[in-house]
């Protein structure tokens, strides 16, 4: 049986291999034979900052809805580092209830120098999970502080998931997290200074609601100790309705796909460039005498850039 | 992308020191592997579970509990059952001479006795990754071609 078939069948080392040969590069062709075969799973994004519980959740949601009969992968992004280009994958330690459920599949991916949060062949990892007949895709970031956050990018549901010890409400603002968030966690339901968090994200979100008609919801959890974590997967089963309902899912679904579609072309131009077009020798001797402040980079790069286009008609 | 090493490192039993397998976990991240790590207490079952899903080239399991014998046969057992034979079984612990003869011939790749530096570790594995690994269809090749290279 061919990888392709296996994968279709929800095999999990045909899904596994599938997803390391997207990761390294080896073999994106797969990616035009599974495309077709996408578009089915719900995905959901897990974020907030280092150790607010996100495995943890992930771990409980999970288990929900494998109650209701449903098939998940998982995606736990934890950062490369970018001394030794190691990574540390350590989001599976929380998640030991799940490992041996027949319809569960997590993988681990490391950041790899991508900075918004997620792995570079992340989205390509979620096709591959998708294509396998997955039902719920969730993912997980790193543990982000003041980052861009690709994870909106991807998923039709995100969660941002907050502790009373990651600050007060204006951090969370800043970091941008409150204007991607779907659906707010308040996680650490058993520590202090729970209520008070809730408080303020419900006043700093009262503005959002209002423009979108989706009332975004602040939930407060205790990830180990399993609670409100019913209405965590209710509040994504009602944010998942409320986007088929408006037409969004297929709204924002399509400009996902065309925010794709540009990011290709770019990656593949600059591909092109690197290996065809920049001689990197001559480039070297301009970079001398715009030293010597007899050429300003401006200039090159404007020139090059022209010297492209025209050879490119 | 290049590809990278990609090791799990797991505690399997019941003993609960995991100090030396996180040092090992480190050590190799440090030399620029991915290591992915499971966790004390681990089954056989979710150890070789998480090894194919996260599609490790080697296992490395640190055993202190004495059942060295029956946890390592349980997982290339499993490991065989799954036809992922190709991920290299190695580990470290208190085991003794006889012991790692024996686990040896039933196909764990390479034990290390305790106190072993960390970059020997690193070295072996730099050295033995990947190169089982995957598509069947070259691997047969390329031992076929092996023996007329040798008659030269
Ligand atoms: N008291 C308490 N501790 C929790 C709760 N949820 C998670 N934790 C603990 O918080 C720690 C971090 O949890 P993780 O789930 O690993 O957090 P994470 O956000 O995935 O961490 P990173 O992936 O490293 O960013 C663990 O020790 C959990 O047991 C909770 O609701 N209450
Ligand atoms: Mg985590």
């Amino acid at each position: 049986m061919s990888i392709l078939k296996s994968l279709l069948a929800g095999d999990k080392r045909a899904i596994a291999q599938t997803i390391s040969m997207v990761e390294n590069d080896i073999d994106t062709a797969i990616l035009e034979r599974i495309f077709r075969h996408t578009g089915r799973a719900y995905h959901v994004g897990i974020t907030g900052p280092p150790g607010a519980g996100k495995s943890t959740l992930v771990n409980a949601i999970s288990k929900r809805l494998l109650k209701k009969n449903k098939k998940i992968g998982i995606i736990a992004v934890d950062p490369t580092s970018p001394f030794s280009g190691g990574a540390l994958l350590g989001d599976r330690v929380r998640m030991t209830d799940l490992a041996l459920h027949e319809n569960i599949f997590i993988r681990s991916m490391a950041s790899r120098g991508s900075l918004g949060g997620l792995a570079q062949a992340t989205k390509d990892a979620a096709l591959v999970l998708d294509a396998a007949g997955m039902d719920y895709i969730l993912i997980e970031t790193i543990g982000v502080g003041q980052v861009e956050l690709d994870i909106a990018e991807v998923c039709d549901t995100t969660v941002v998931v907050l502790v009373p010890e990651s600050g007060d409400s204006i951090q969370a603002m800043k970091a941008g997290l409150l204007e991607i968030a779907d659906i707010m966690v308040v996680n650490k339901g058993d520590r202090e200074g729970c209520e008070r968090l809730v408080t303020e994200l419900k006043f700093a979100l009262e503005m959002r609601e209002q423009k979108s008609g989706w009332p975004y919801p602040i939930m407060k959890t205790t990830a180990t100790k399993d609670e409100g974590i019913e209405e965590l997967v209710s509040a994504v089963e009602s944010h998942a309705g409320h986007l088929v309902k408006t037409g969004s899912l297929e709204k924002e679904r399509k400009s996902k796909l065309l925010l794709r579609v540009h990011e290709l072309i770019e990656q593949k131009i600059r591909l092109h460039l690197r290996e065809s077009f920049i001689r990197e020798n001559e480039l070297v001797k301009l970079v001398d005498r715009i030293y010597k402040r007899q050429l300003s980079p401006y200039r090159v790069a404007e020139r090059i850039t022209k010297e492209l286009v025209r050879s490119s008609r | 992308m290049y590809k990278k090493i990609r090791v799990l490192v797991g505690k399997p039993g019941l003993d609960g020191h995991d100090r030396g397998a996180k040092v090992v976990a480190a050590a190799l991240r440090d030399a620029g592997m991915e290591v992915v790590y499971t966790g004390l207490h681990q089954t056989c079952e979710s150890i070789v579970e998480a090894a194919v899903q996260e599609d490790v080239d080697i296992i490395g399991l640190s055993i202190l509990s004495g059942a060295h014998m029956t946890i390592f046969s349980r997982i290339l057992k499993l490991l065989k059952a799954k036809k992922a034979i190709d991920i290299l079984v190695i580990g470290g612990g208190i085991i003794p001479d006889d012991d790692m003869k024996r686990l040896q011939r039933m196909g764990v790749r390479k034990l290390f006795g305790p106190g072993t530096p960390t970059s020997e570790i690193v070295d072996w594995i730099k050295a033995n990754a990947g190169k089982s690994k995957k598509r069947p269809a070259k691997k047969t090749r390329r031992t076929r071609r092996a023996p007329k290279k040798s008659t030269k």
